[in-house]
């Protein structure tokens, strides 16, 4: 008898568990899972050959490959930035610390619509740097280097989020013993700073990558939508939709079917390293309890 | 000389965490840095191998004033508190990296750490990862990799704090053999004064950033410079008593005070086993009633309570306990062989005074 009422005190009644799982399930499947599908479904009404024909329209392509660049030049650099800012706030101590960890986290609460005006305010003609920018000759509103800086904004916080905590928990002995063997500042961060960030850095240029492919609020305050030159993957999956033709939007589900599976992708590699981790971190308590 | 610290004092803001410290080490000297915790050893230690710098004196390796040298260029080894091992790199990675660092050979390489293995017991370890090792391992492939690239001096910080106590006991036997196959000069952090007098050939005691005695395990033993060493090496009893017509008196005890001015407080200390216990009440001149026993192995420990209400502790061995008969709430005699006055108002302290000297054994002490 006292077992039964000790189970009772921490355990749920099986009534209430099952109803719990079947609540969450059921909301997975109807607000994730069934529109996801419902997307490819959608991709699909006009037949294959339609889906790949609308994927190769010159426009489409132009936006599949805009939106790699933007991609391939705004994750390096959050990869740049992420490790130098988790350096300093795991590392050093220094007055306005607590400043920059909040600054960091700024993307994460400014609306991506504001994100964008604020490039617009900056460097648009009427702006800050407008008149210098278009007497030089430089086009960074409604061109491919202001989606650039809205995207690497928007994406800011994630390698440095993912990193700052490992960092911290790493220290800084390691990187001081590789000193005392004589390495200098280079050979200490490639050899023993790098490999022990490693999952988490990955981890972080994962979800940047995620997020830099989908954004579109503030890449679409800064890009004016001109088809085939500052149209990204987001951009032109809306511009066709809000075309007129059944078919219109059949090619808007099959670059968004197209979107989805990089994210899902992403979500897979993810899970893997996640997987991997975990099971790195179990063997090691594993030796340390035998 | 193989190091020297000339006047090194080191501030954190406004503190002092070392104050105008001045010691030399020997070359080959086992030397420890002992001291209670915060008192400033590791900060000395960091200062040598350059991870700190000092904010005035200087700092000499062989001769060579390394103030302005980096870490990178004294050629000096550090084994840190919890070993710092490369994570992500096997044992033989770790004990490489300082060798490919200083860009020695493939073959010379191998060789080195194949004579590092086996000195160490290290053999067939070489593919595991750090977290694949117990402790003691992990602290002998710290030292290995230290010792690796061959530097002038082996520097380690508290090298045995990680460990449980079975080990701890063994690696101080093995840093000892060590030291005398390489003899490679060594300077070790400890805040634990039975490990410093186990395993030191020196010994270097600070407090609060201060440094109190530099001397031979049996000189800070036998001769502390002050009421700190004293108190912190080894046990002892401490009394404050007061000057009476030349004898100092606190309840019934009386210490003769020659030359002591009437009313005059004094310090006064004695170790354990200079206090005799006989169950024979006749024999000695103050009684007590035996409150506790606590068994320490061989040697045991014992708290009296004179009827003054003054507590002592004595230690003897297991031996003498049963051949006397003692036990909890047994009223014996005692006399107090040999004290020394610790202090005394406004004076420096004099040499021991001597009730009947008996040289005391100065390892094992653990009351």
């Amino acid at each position: 008898m006292v077992h039964q009422a000790s189970q009772r005190g921490t355990e749920e009644s099986p009534l209430a568990k099952w109803t719990l799982i079947t609540i969450a399930l059921a909301f997975c499947f109807v607000f994730l899972l069934l529109p996801l599908a419902n997307v490819f479904a959608q991709a699909l009404t006009q037949g294959w050959r339609y889906y790949c024909k609308s994927l190769l329209e010159p426009d489409s392509l132009a936006s599949i490959r805009l939106t790699l660049v933007v991609a391939a030049i705004s994750v390096p650099l959050n990869v740049l930035f992420g490790l130098a800012a988790a350096w300093a706030i795991a590392k050093f101590q220094f007055r306005g610390k607590a400043f920059l960890i909040t600054l960091i986290d700024l993307p994460f609460s400014v609306s991506p619509v504001v994100a964008g005006l604020m490039l617009v305010v900056l460097f648009g003609l009427q702006g800050f740097f407008g008149k210098w920018l278009d007497a030089h000759d430089i086009k960074i509103i409604f061109a491919v280097p202001g989606i650039v800086l809205a995207t690497v904004f928007i994406t800011f916080p994630f390698v440095a989020r993912e990193l700052i905590p490992v960092m911290q928990a790493t220290g800084t002995e390691q990187e001081q013993a590789a000193l005392t063997l004589g390495a200098n500042g280079w050979q200490t961060f490639w050899h023993v700073t790098l490999p022990s960030v490693k999952w988490g850095l990955i981890y972080g240029i994962i979800l940047c990558n995620a997020r830099a492919m989908g954004e579109f609020g503030a890449v679409s305050v800064v890009s004016r939508h001109i088809a085939g030159h500052t149209e990204t993957m987001p951009l032109r999956v809306q511009a066709l939709y809000e075309g007129t033709t059944a078919s219109s939007a059949a090619a808007a589900f099959a670059l968004a079917s197209l979107l989805a599976t990089l994210a899902l992708f992403t979500l897979g590699i993810k899970t893997f390293l996640e997987w991997k981790q975990e099971r790195a971190e179990r063997l090691i308590v594993g030796r340390v309890d035998g | 000389m193989s190091i020297e610290l000339k006047g090194v004092t080191k501030q954190f803001g406004d503190s002092a965490v070392v104050n105008n410290v001045t010691i030399s080490v020997k070359e080959g000297e086992l030397m420890a840095l002992l001291g209670p915790s915060g008192g400033g050893k590791t900060t000395v230690l960091r200062m040598i191998a350059g991870l700190e710098m000092p904010t005035a004196g200087d700092i000499f390796i062989r001769g060579q004033r390394v103030n302005d040298l980096s870490v990178q260029q004294r050629n000096i080894g550090f084994v840190f508190q919890n070993y710092a091992l490369f994570k992500n790199m096997t044992v033989f990675k770790n004990i490489a990296f300082g060798l490919k660092i200083k860009k020695w050979k493939r073959p010379d390489i191998q060789e080195r750490i194949a004579e590092l293995l086996k000195l160490f017991g290290l053999e067939g370890l070489e593919r595991r990862y750090p977290h694949q090792l117990s402790g003691g391992q992990r602290q002998r492939v710290a030292i290995a990799r230290a010792l690796a690239p061959e530097p002038s001096v082996l520097l380690l910080d508290e090298p045995f704090g990680a460990v449980d106590a079975k080990i701890r006991q063994e690696l101080r036997e093995w840093l000892v053999t060590l030291h005398h196959d390489l003899n490679v000069t060594t300077i070790f952090v400890t805040h634990d004064q039975e490990e410093a007098l186990e395993v030191a050939n020196r010994i270097v005691i600070f407090s609060r950033g201060v440094l109190e005695q530099v001397g031979t395990p049996r000189e800070v033993y036998e001769q502390p410079a002050n009421e700190f060493v004293a108190r912190f090496i080894g046990a002892m009893n401490v009394l404050d008593p007061e000057v009476r017509g030349e004898v100092a008196r606190i309840g019934e005890l009386e210490f003769p005070a020659p030359g002591h001015a009437d009313g005059e407080k004094l310090r006064i200390g004695f170790r354990p086993y200079a206090v005799q216990i006989s169950s024979d009440l006749t024999q000695y001149r103050y009684h007590a009633v035996l409150r506790h026993t606590f068994f320490l192995g061989v040697l045991l420990r014992v708290e009296m309570e004179l009827p003054s209400g003054l507590t002592i502790r004595a230690r003897m061995t297991k031996e003498e306990y049963s051949h006397q008969g003692l036990e909890d709430g047994k009223e014996v005699s005692l006399q107090i062989r040999q004290y020394r006055v610790l202090a005394r108002e406004a004076a420096a302290l004099p040499r021991e005074s001597e009730l009947g000297y008996q040289p005391p054994p100065v390892l094992g002490e653990n009351i």
